[in-house]
């Protein structure tokens, strides 16, 4: 380990969750990096939170588990934490602080940055507007990735979250060019079971000579996540913008990276806003996901993909609220399709993609994409009315219209959202077999199209009917 | 100019303690260290300050020296700003790159405007005349068609003692000297005002001219006023963001301030692109030329973010002084509030509702009464009108920061997601949203389209408040088992909802609608729907009304006739009254 150059100071005055404070320091500097070493030797990493001239708040991202007032040594490095970053580093895992953890000696580099980051000048940033093929109807059909978005996955414990993470990121990697393509791949507080399902996908991908993996796994400390995705994404601004690689990165799970905020946030006594997190949440969590997207002039691009598990299904909740606000869009999943064993179990009504509208159209998809896809909104949620009128009234008593959008709804939840997880489904094959789901529904209700595209694409043009009841 | 006033004591995030502080004013901007990284004096206590810092503070250490600039926050304001995008202190972004390429760093600033650019100066008076506050002196063609009025500072008057004869100048030269009671002062092109104090003008007007927007929902059912204020709240995914966008594209104001506040970079990256690309309807420029950006946006520095909506409101009025109309867009005051909370968190103040400070709601009052139309000094006649989205948590309208803004505006217009998430958009939604402003602005409908628009609006309305009413029956009953007369009611709201109210933000001819169309759009509707319910009285089967050819012909009215074929509603009008008939006689004939 390198020692730099700065004071060591002896001794602590408090110790307090994961906090730790300090007086008669001089020449500290607010947010630096602080080595500590505690009684046995060991070293741990903190950053100052606040500092003024006469003592500094640390707060220590291994925990402040035996740290001793009298016998703890502070050494300040004098700038803010930095990463390494290089080519060497793909293939490699770190841990939340981007230390090497697979066993193998350290990284090659020339150069560390501040994981912190900068803000992208407006002015340099590219419109997003390339369309990613995903396979996935539900998300290239009516929800596009677009390269350089960012589109969160919204979630609830036990939901296969990861499962769809891992298909898009397999699948996602066809349409690009191989040698430019890298994965960033950042775990906060998940389980081990999960990390290993991660690697284990993009080994059989054969992808995992271009992964670069920061673990930060549940039983590790937690506040070492408030570091873990900054690392991952300093690493992908290296890639994207400074060797023009398409860079994917995917965040999991960002409420633990929020609860560990919240958990700092409130060992600082700060004034708490919604269900005690802190009133900058917003602009914590801006601080990451802003740092997606393409740059004028340079090859590359950050695609995110944050995952995130909305506590009690509830996307209301201070979390998933404040996320949908930032990023372009969301993929909601719905723990009613799962049970019903439709998978990827996308609720399609709450989701979203911002960017879908520049990414789509005659050039790069077909045509007759946005419209197609307004109809399947307009018509599933229809179909979501007529299901609570006939949870009411009885199928039965339905009228013969409404019958047929429950067929089509159907059809729609088991043949379009409904896919396995190893079936990789071509932009045209998607477009087609919403056309055939549509053909449930007479061409008069399909006022979302034009005529011209009822005429070019509706199969058969109307010829067959489907039977109702 | 720069002299030490304090020593840096303590850092917690952008607040900035300093102690040993010695003549310096409330607001003043201090620039810190030797990176020189701006902030502005919030609190003065006996020689202790606060300070909340624009920049990053990062690796700021206690011990360093302040420095006083002696201003307040200001803007530098004359010819260059349109077409220019700023952050939240009025740096040119554009300017910042060329400094220190694609990422913001700290500690650099570039003047706001080009002082090297020659503007073609055109001088109004001559040399005698007595000039006061807001009076024009010359002109500058900033645009190819907007003409810049170079008006005397507030608070300055005198006679003019000499002016440049017409040339080309930079904002540096003088232009025109003038002799006051207290010497001779020298004017350039510029000037500059302190971001939070409201600009003088003459004398405020009632504002009942309408903000053409060619949005229908908006300009026919919840009309805003030229000067006047308007609040959009909405969920995530509800559409803000677009309509502001539509609004800035198309509202027929001469200068659009557009505020990034705290909001996505890829938005203003998309206004960037869109705007030099789309077209004016007035004036057959690109937008770009009436249009200021000003983008603070998320991930930038939370103060800057606080000042934005100051900065972008005083650019406004400077415009309004002129005598033009200047729309102005700021998304999102929510994340406007969230800074003053966050500032007011590290400040240590008591927190009135969720956490936001006591003094939200007199700031937001503030803001919003800058807006207005007026008589200026220079006796014309200009307006800003107030355009502001608000974020609320989960989308609930109850919280504080909605709340507080419905107390300060006078157009409403309620985002609501079930609208959004079957692709229904604008998602106004029509039973959340309402305008002060229909009565004042009723006079110019009458004069300038058609007598008959309020009676045809107010139906309208009525119907879509009678279907909300019968839609909480139909989810019980479904609606079949309703009478004629009251499906006639649903038919008619639907039309209402999927002809004229649903508009897309892409397509070439729905994107705007000029009121003309707006209103025969309407009466043809509701001459179906007063057709229909005669028709209906001769027992006519309700389901022959609903499959009349017609029905689709009114459905995609809105983008098959375009904006200059008005004519051809007559066309739609005969169609109606001869299906109708038929009919009816078909009907009668079986009986």
């Amino acid at each position: 380990m390198i020692h730099p150059m700065g004071k060591e100071y002896v001794g602590i005055s408090k110790v307090a969750g994961p906090l730790l404070f300090i007086e008669g320091v001089k020449g500290v500097s607010f947010d630096e990096l602080v080595e500590i070493r505690t009684r046995n030797n060991e070293i741990r990493h903190g950053r100052v939170l606040e500092v003024n001239r006469s003592f500094a708040m640390i707060e220590v991202f291994e925990g402040t588990v035996g740290l001793t007032i009298s016998s703890t040594r502070v050494r300040f490095h004098g700038k803010p934490l930095q990463i390494p970053v290089s080519m060497d580093m793909l293939g490699r895992i770190f841990n939340g602080l981007g230390e090497p953890i697979d066993g193998g000696p350290p990284p090659f580099y020339r150069e560390k940055r501040d994981v912190n980051g900068a803000p992208i000048n407006p002015v340099v940033r590219d419109y997003p507007e390339d369309f990613i093929q995903t396979g996935i109807s539900t998300i290239d059909c009516m929800n596009t990735l677009v390269r350089g978005q960012k589109l969160p996955i919204f979630s609830g414990s036990g939901l296969p979250h990861n499962e769809l993470a891992a298909q898009i990121v397999r699948q996602a990697k066809v349409s690009s060019q191989e040698d430019r393509f890298a994965i960033v791949f950042a775990a906060m507080g998940i389980k081990n079971d999960a990390a290993q399902m991660f690697r284990k996908s993009f080994e059989e991908s054969g992808a995992i000579s271009r992964v670069v993996m920061f673990l930060n796994l549940s039983n590790d400390p937690s506040i070492e996540r408030l570091v873990t995705p900054r690392a991952a994404l300093t690493m992908a601004e290296y890639l994207a913008f400074d060797l023009g690689m398409h860079v994917l990165v995917v965040l999991t799970d960002m409420t633990n990276y929020c609860e560990a905020l919240r958990e700092i946030s409130t060992s600082k006594e700060e004034v708490p806003s919604r269900k005690g997190y802190p009133g900058y949440l917003y602009s914590d969590l801006s601080s990451i996901y802003e740092r997606a997207g393409r740059i004028i002039g340079c090859e590359g691009s950050i695609t995110q993909i944050p995952i995130l598990t909305m506590p009690n299904d509830d996307i209301t909740h201070p979390i998933p609220d404040l996320t949908g606000f930032i990023t372009e869009g969301q993929i909601v999943l719905d723990r009613e399709l799962a049970k019903r064993g439709v998978y990827p179990p996308i609720n399609v009504l709450p989701c979203l993609s911002r960017l879908m509208n520049d990414g789509i159209g005659a050039v790069k998809t077909r045509e007759d994409h946005a419209h197609l896809s307004n109809q399947l909104y307009t018509a599933y949620s229809y179909v979501k009315k007529v299901e609570t009128l006939a949870s009411i009234i009885g199928e039965d008593e339905l009228s013969d219209q409404d019958k047929r959008y429950l067929d089509f709804g159907r059809m729609f939840e088991e043949q379009f959202i409904g896919q396995g997880q190893h079936e990789n489904r071509s932009i045209k094959e998607t477009l087609d077999l919403a056309w055939d789901i549509l053909t449930t529904l007479p061409k008069e209700e399909l006022i979302r199209l034009t005529e011209e595209e009822i005429q070019k694409y509706y199969p058969n043009n109307g010829a067959q009917e489907c039977p109702t009841g | 100019m720069l002299k030490p006033i304090g020593i840096v004591n303590s850092i917690n995030g952008p607040v900035v303690k300093a102690d040993e502080v010695h003549s310096v004013e409330m607001m003043e901007l201090v620039e810190i260290g030797d990176e020189r990284l701006i902030g502005e004096i919030i609190e003065l206590h006996e020689d202790r300050a606060t300070i909340q810092m624009y920049e990053g503070t990062s690796g700021l250490e206690p011990g360093t020296v302040i420095y006083g600039t002696g201003f307040p926050l200001s803007v530098e304001l004359g010819p260059g700003l349109i077409g220019t995008i700023y952050d939240g202190i009025q740096r040119p972004l554009q300017q910042m790159h060329m400094q220190t390429g694609n990422f913001i760093k700290r500690g650099i600033k570039p003047l706001p405007l080009d002082q090297h650019k020659c503007w073609h100066f055109i001088p109004l008076v001559e040399a005698g005349a007595y000039m006061r506050q807001g009076n024009i002196f010359g002109i500058v063609l900033e645009t190819p068609l907007f003409e810049h009025q170079l008006m005397i500072p507030p608070q300055v008057e005198g006679q003019v003692e000499f002016i440049q004869k017409e040339g080309d100048y930079t904002i540096k030269e003088t232009v025109v000297r003038l002799k006051a009671k207290s010497g001779y002062i020298d004017l350039t092109m510029a000037q500059k005002w302190p971001v939070r104090l409201p600009r003088p003008y003459m004398r405020r007007l009632v504002p009942d001219e309408p903000l053409i927007t060619g949005q229908r929902v908006i300009d026919t059912f919840f009309p805003l006023a030229k000067g006047g204020t308007a609040g959009i709240p909405g969920g995530f995914g509800t559409g803000k963001t677009i309509t502001q966008h539509q609004l800035s594209k198309w509202c027929d104001a001469d200068i659009i301030v557009y505020i990034g506040c705290g909001e996505r970079g890829n938005e203003m990256t998309g206004v960037l692109m869109d705007f030099p690309k789309l077209m004016d309807l007035k004036r057959g420029r690109p937008l770009i030329e009436r249009t200021i950006l000003i983008a603070n946006t998320s991930d930038m520095p939370l103060a800057a973010r606080e000042a934005s909506i100051y900065t972008g409101i005083t650019i406004a009025e400077y415009y309004r002084d002129m005598g033009y109309d200047v729309a102005l867009m700021a998304d999102s005051t929510s994340r406007w509030a969230e800074a003053l909370r966050e500032i007011s968190g590290r400040l240590e103040e008591m927190p009135a509702e969720e956490g936001f400070p006591a003094y939200l709601a007199s700031r937001l009052a503030k803001f919003y009464e800058r807006a207005g139309r007026v008589e200026t000094c220079c006796g014309k006649t200009g307006s800003v009108s107030a355009i502001c989205a608000v974020s609320p948590p989960g989308g609930d309208f109850s919280e504080p920061v909605t709340q507080h803004t419905k107390r300060f505006v006078r157009c409403f217009w309620g985002l609501n997601k079930e609208l959004a998430s079957s692709r229904y958009f604008p998602a106004i939604h029509y039973m959340d949203s309402y305008s002060e402003y229909i009565d004042l602005i009723q006079f110019w409908w009458v004069q300038n389209v058609d007598p008959e628009w309020k009676s045809l609006r107010d139906e309208a309305m009525k119907i879509l408040q009678e279907d909300f009413k019968l839609q909480q029956i139909v989810k019980l009953i479904g609606e079949d088992a309703l009478p004629d007369n009251q499906r006639l009611v649903l038919e008619g709201a639907r039309l209402l909802k999927n002809a004229f109210l649903q508009q897309s933000a892409f397509d070439k001819v729905d994107m705007f609608t000029v009121p003309q169309k707006q209103f025969l759009m309407l009466k043809t509707i509701l001459r179906f729907y007063h057709k229909a319910r005669v028709v209906l009285r001769s027992h006519i089967p309700f389901e022959r009304l609903r499959q009349l050819p017609v029905v689709n012909e009114i459905n995609r009215m809105k983008d098959r006739i375009s904006n200059n074929a008005c004519e051809q509603f007559e066309a739609l009008f005969q169609q109606i009254d001869h299906q109708m008939n038929e009919i009816e006689k078909e009907c009668m004939s079986v009986r």
